[in-house]
């Protein structure tokens, strides 16, 4: 079973390299990094751990990130790819959860919002009613970086928005191929650098106006 | 002839000028140089002869013939608009790809 461990990164240099090694720690050893033109020492701190890393010579957001993720996992003929964030706010020991349901194409990672700030919540719980309103599917955690995907979804999911609205439609890819999802939950660790990440209630307009005028497409 | 006439008309021509200059210096097609030139005379016919547009105005029931320029100068701005926005995500989403192609290299 080939696995690729893949970070969406930008400007995670305080944290990418303890990240990485926890990965390591959990028995994972092929991991790339996808540095999103960080500005800071990312690209360089992530080969120190021995992680592979790609670097987008322009930003493009986390949603071309992934879908560069998806595109070298599929190339270089991995089994699965697991993503995460790359800020700490996952834990790697949640890895083998997603695995344990590799027999499905698409496993989330779902988090408890109960333990979330209150924004955060607000924020998570709007983003699965506006999935839900423009691709049709409820999920426990639409927005959740957390995610496995397996050669089947590598090969039918096509991510076309660059910035966060990829979650969403991934989970309208998701139905659109009639892919099968499993969801299990995981933990979050909040942390001053994780806090400061993310979408804000801004983004979150933002995302709704351009799942507006381009959900379909 | 009122003054608005006259600013018009020289903007017109100004324009018809223009175009001319970038049809010689730009990839510019003959159908799309015809195109903004019939756009440019239609409005220097209109500035100096604004009763032709009463008759249309009147099968139409708009009060005013210059009310018939306003409204279809504001749905060809949405059109235009609407075809420049989808323009940038292609060109956006092209951009990525070309971003995604050159990190694997």
């Amino acid at each position: 079973m080939n696995v690729l461990i893949g970070l969406p990164a930008y400007n995670e240099a305080p944290v990418i390299t303890s990240v990485i090694k926890k990965i390591k720690k959990q028995g994972f050893d092929n991991i790339l990094v996808i540095d999103e033109c960080s500005t800071d020492n990312t690209k360089q701190e992530a080969p120190q751990t021995g992680a592979k890393v790609i670097r987008h010579v322009v930003n493009r957001g986390a949603g071309a990130a992934t879908a560069t993720l998806l595109s070298y996992a599929l190339e270089q003929n991995y089994d699965y790819v697991i993503v995460m964030d790359s800020d700490g706010q996952h834990d790697p020991k949640d890895i083998n959860k997603l695995l344990q349901q590799k027999q499905h194409n698409v496993v989330i990672g779902y988090r408890d919002f109960k333990g979330m700030p209150i924004q955060r919540t607000i924020a998570n719980t709007v983003g699965n009613l506006v999935t839900w309103f423009f691709f049709g599917k409820l999920v426990k955690d639409s927005q959740s970086g957390f995610k496995m995907f397996d050669r089947v979804a590598m090969q039918n999911i096509h991510i076309t928005f660059d910035r966060y609205e990829f979650c969403s439609q991934i989970i309208g890819q998701i139905r659109k191929h009639n892919l099968t999802l499993a969801q299990v939950p995981i933990k979050v660790i909040y942390t001053d650098h994780s806090l400061s990440k993310g979408q804000n209630i801004l983004n979150g307009f933002k995302m709704i106006m351009r799942l507006l005028l381009r959900w379909n497409r | 002839m009122e003054p608005i006439s006259y600013i018009v008309t020289f903007v017109g021509i100004i324009l018809l000028v223009y175009t001319f200059f970038q049809f010689k210096r730009y990839d510019m097609t003959i159908p799309e140089y015809m195109f903004w030139n019939m756009a440019w005379l239609g409005l220097i016919v209109i500035s100096l002869f604004p009763e032709l547009t009463s008759p249309l105005a009147k099968l139409l029931g708009i009060g005013r013939g210059v009310d018939i320029i306003i409204y279809l100068s504001i749905i060809v701005l949405f059109y235009m608009v609407f075809k420049l926005y989808y323009k940038i995500i292609k060109i956006e989403q092209d951009i990525t790809k070309l971003v995604r192609e050159l990190s694997k290299k």
